[in-house]
């Protein structure tokens, strides 16, 4: 059976090892032999010890989210089959270990390999191969060529060579079983995609495009605390910065880390640091800080579930109040959020170049899920990198007295690096005159307090040219979707599939989220029947601050469970409000009574 | 000061000429806010004077400071300044120097500052050893707060916020910096200004990290000043300031205080290793083409 779009999900215990190298490296192979993959997985937080799952779904196609129901389940153990055998759909199929699992009596149109891997691993004397030999098993299960598969292992464990042999042999003690012992009853084959010339496509995830970005952007002062989700962040940029005069600092907490970032960024280096919630509550105040003194820095905080120190594997959008509004009094600042890994890449471009423009601290909100999701993406488009510079300010080699928070029209001022003869003045956290100096005066503070404001919200004007905003579905739709972050993929899926049974949908996500782009939302939502908002927090952060915004009403749709939205969750609940709200008047036009309804019903009763 | 004490010092390689200006060239012309008659008058004059001695121009100096009376310091010297938040100097010292290392870069502040709030930088700062000046003013007392007891106030301190007295040993900043390995470390006092700059200038000219607490008494809320003045005393000419543990030693001296370098043993800074770091794996053709395609399958 030819499929076009495969969702495989592996399982087990991740103190046998290897669970997430098994998904992660068939992901790879199946990216290599030319297909789109697109990856989840759950983790515990501890190194060893618990349950583990990875998903890929693999498409001639290009896909958008994790795939809802699973055409393939490997099961390392009982738990994985436990856990996930109800979600492989009629006609998939189950493979796994023999050794340590038995299938459900009754498998109702699932078909069953068994693959006995402990004892494959006795025979070749190699315990720890089980999942080198599940991904041979694989491989070979899906068609896929042997020689790609040993190329990405090559490449991904090819450290030590004598290791390597030992892994290319399990690799090869797997794909050889299946061929012996296995005849596939349905042997599954994925097609490369057609337009896929074979070395077009990279395979990376969101931390990687992201720290891929910082580098484009010019970044080369990078300090930061290890702190899951967001410290590959830092080992992959600690390997890259010797290599091209970047200097890298792993500092004692996320304060000095944040610190040592504006420290530089004083000096007029392009600096950041990256960190994830709990992190960035303890930054908070100095992000007050670079409001006040205006010192430009990237804040990236790859969010993961809270409060506290929460599930530092999982995944939520719940961090958007503290990075728009954390602060004691108001100290506005740009908050960013990219929509996905590709994106991850062109928005920390906009992050720099917005941070030194408008001299802000810009805080860029990636998650869990996008952080370690692996995907194909087309490679970057590089003739997009352009740098947007400081405001400097320059010496007319006169006695001029200089002035580092000038009051300007724009709200932006010129500013003085050390160096600079004659521009010595004091990066200020107290409220200040224009010089710099201390000044509590009620008029000077209303008048920075309106300059602050006006230079982020002017920072609104560059939505469409650095294009902060993406939209798609039908025009005029009578039900649109506003959205933040990675819940466009499976939204553009369940979109997709709205569209094909003939409803109109329309979708606009800002990657703006601080200053909100607010002409182009208000153009978006007018003379619309329903919008529905869908993001994974309690409380609906990015809802209701659009409630605030605009006095409408919307539907807040929200999941907060530590796990992406699937694409049935989106498309049931626009087809809910569809049916409610948007059908066109006659029969079945109302099926929500109207205020003056409820009412007459109240009274009956 | 004892003869011994700026011996060892090396001339520091500056990319900078040098100018010719006077101690009042380095005042910025705003006021200071501090109490008539506080140490840290004395500070900033003595500070200034070494300033207009090493001959360095103003902009290229950053002085950074947390929160505290004493860390106002910045907005009274011509010079370029970062007025952080509270216990915060180091880190952004450190990431002034290590963008720029070529600046010369000063850090000021309070007892509290340094060794209530801010501590947790302190250890780390001695451990990396970057060429920045640290520049304690230590009251023993919160005075921007108006008065109430700080991590070197003395045990059984009344005060507003402990008027039964404080039950907490004080520590002692000279210890904690020799324990820290810091690679220099001083003591001054402000109501000796001549000795005070001195000290400032051995420490600026002291390739690492450089720590320099200064007795610089509170007049409004723990006025010391005398019982200072009888308690301190010069190092001995005889110390070996490259002697750590003899510095303990003379640093838990139970009869007075010492002024003047404790220790002083020069070692690689931490902007040094960096650029070694970065030389050792330079690569001149390295760019985002070959660095995106290492992702390209």
């Amino acid at each position: 059976m030819s499929r076009s779009d495969f969702t495989v999900r592996v399982g087990g215990d991740s103190a046998t090892g290897g669970i997430i190298t098994t998904g992660e490296i068939f992901a790879r192979i199946a990216a290599y032999a030319g297909l789109d993959v697109y990856t989840t997985r759950t983790i515990p937080s501890e190194i060893k010890g618990g349950h583990v799952m990875f998903q890929a779904r693999l498409a001639s196609t290009a896909v958008w989210s994790q795939g809802d129901d699973l055409d393939m389940l490997v099961a390392f153990d009982q738990e994985s089959i436990d856990r996930y055998f109800k979600l492989i759909r009629f006609g998939g199929v189950l493979v796994f270990n023999s050794n340590d699992g038995q299938p459900p009596a009754v498998t109702d149109g699932v078909t069953t390999y068994a693959l006995p891997l402990n004892e494959i691993a006795k025979s070749i004397n190699f315990q720890r191969g089980r999942n080198l030999i599940a991904i041979g098993a694989l491989v070979k299960l899906f068609g896929l060529p042997f020689e790609t598969a040993t190329t990405v292992i090559e490449k991904q464990l090819g450290r030590k060579k004598e290791l390597l042999e030992q892994n290319i042999g399990a690799l090869k003690t797997g794909f050889d079983y299946v061929e012996k012992n296995i005849t596939p009853t349905a042997p599954y084959s994925l097609k490369p995609r057609a337009d896929a010339p074979e070395h077009d496509r990279l395979v990376l995830n969101g931390n990687q495009a992201l720290a891929l970005g910082a580098f484009a952007a010019g970044c080369r002062f990078f300090a930061g605390y290890p702190i899951t989700p967001a410290t590959d962040i830092m080992e992959f940029l600690a390997g890259e910065f010797p290599r091209i005069g970047g200097t890298l600092i792993q500092a004692e907490d996320e304060i000095a880390a944040l610190g040592m970032a504006m420290g530089a960024s004083y000096t007029g280096a392009r600096a950041m640091t990256a960190t994830s919630g709990p992190g960035l509550s303890l930054m908070t105040e100095l992000i007050g800080h670079a409001t006040m003194s205006e010192l430009p820095v990237v804040i990236v905080d790859v969010q993961r579930a809270g409060p506290s120190t929460g599930m530092p594997t999982k995944v939520t959008q719940g961090d958007l109040r503290i990075s728009v509004f954390g602060a004691h009094d108001d100290a506005p600042r740009i908050v960013l959020a990219p929509v996905s890994v590709e994106d991850c890449f062109y928005q920390m471009i906009n992050a720099f170049n917005l941070a030194e423009k408008y001299q802000t601290p810009v805080i860029f909100l990636s998650d869990q899920d996008m952080s370690v999701r692996v995907q194909t993406i087309a490679p970057f488009d590089l003739t997009r990198v352009q740098h947007a510079p400081r405001w400097l300010w320059e010496s007319n080699g006169v006695n001029q007295s200089y002035a580092r928070y000038a009051i300007t029209p724009s709200g932006i001022s010129p500013m003085a690096l050390p160096g600079m003869k004659g521009g010595q003045y004091v990066a200020e956290g107290l409220e200040h005159l224009p010089s710099g100096a201390p000044d509590y005066t009620p008029e000077v503070h209303f008048e920075n307090m309106e300059k602050r404001a006006r230079k982020i919200r002017s920072a609104a004007s560059e939505a469409d040219r650095m294009r902060l905003l993406e939209r798609f579905g039908d025009r005029g739709a009578p039900l649109v979707i506003l959205g933040w972050g990675s819940t466009i993929g499976p939204v553009r899926e369940a979109v997709a599939r709205a569209q094909k049974e003939g409803m109109k949908v329309e979708v606009l996500y800002t990657k703006l989220i601080f200053p909100l782009p607010r002409d182009q939302i208000a153009e978006f939502i007018a003379e619309r029947k329903a919008i529905l908002v869908p993001e994974l927090n309690h409380t609906g952060q990015y809802a209701r601050m659009i409630q605030a915004e605009f006095w409408r009403e919307v539907v807040s749709l929200r999941k907060f469970g530590g796990i992406p939205f699937t694409t049935q969750e989106i498309y049931d609940r626009i087809k809910q409000i569809y049916a409610a709200k948007c059908k066109p008047k006659g029969r079945g036009a109302r099926a929500l009574p109207t205020r003056r309804a409820k009412k007459r019903i109240i009274r009956k009763s | 000061m004892p003869s011994n004490l700026i011996q060892s010092m090396q001339p520091q390689t500056r990319t900078f000429e040098l100018v010719n200006l006077s101690a009042n060239d380095y005042k910025s012309g705003v006021r200071p806010v501090w109490c008539p008659g506080c140490g840290d008058y004395g500070v900033l004059a003595s500070f200034s004077k070494a300033l207009a001695d090493l001959r360095i121009p103003p902009e290229q100096i950053v002085i950074v400071s947390g929160i505290g009376c004493s860390s106002r310091f910045p907005i009274f010297v011509n010079s370029y300044g970062l007025h952080g938040t509270h216990g915060r100097a180091l880190p952004l010292a450190t990431g002034v120097k290590m963008a720029q290392p070529e600046l010369v870069v000063v850090a000021v502040g309070g007892d509290g500052d340094a060794f209530s709030i801010g501590m947790g930088h302190f250890p780390h700062i001695a451990r990396r050893n970057p060429d920045i000046t640290y520049l304690v003013m230590d009251n023993e007392i919160y005075g921007l707060t108006k008065g109430q007891p700080s991590p070197t106030s003395p045990v059984g301190m009344e005060k507003k916020a402990s008027p039964y007295g404080t039950l907490e040993t004080p520590l002692d900043p000279i210890l904690l910096a020799l324990a820290s390995n810091a690679s220099f470390v001083a003591r001054g006092f402000s109501s000796k200004p001549k000795e005070l700059t001195e000290l400032i200038k051995a420490a600026m000219q002291h390739k690492g990290f450089s720590f320099v607490q200064i007795i610089s008494p509170c007049v409004s809320f723990n006025d010391m000043t005398q019982e200072f003045k009888g308690a301190t005393l010069p190092i001995p000419a005889t110390h070996d300031p490259r002697d750590r543990l003899a510095a303990m030693k003379l640093a838990e001296h139970p009869g007075g205080m010492y002024l003047g370098i404790f220790y002083q043993q020069p070692r690689p800074t931490y902007e040094e290793k960096m650029q070694s770091l970065q030389d050792k794996n330079a690569r001149a053709d390295y760019d985002l083409p070959e660095m995106m395609s290492r992702f390209m399958r």
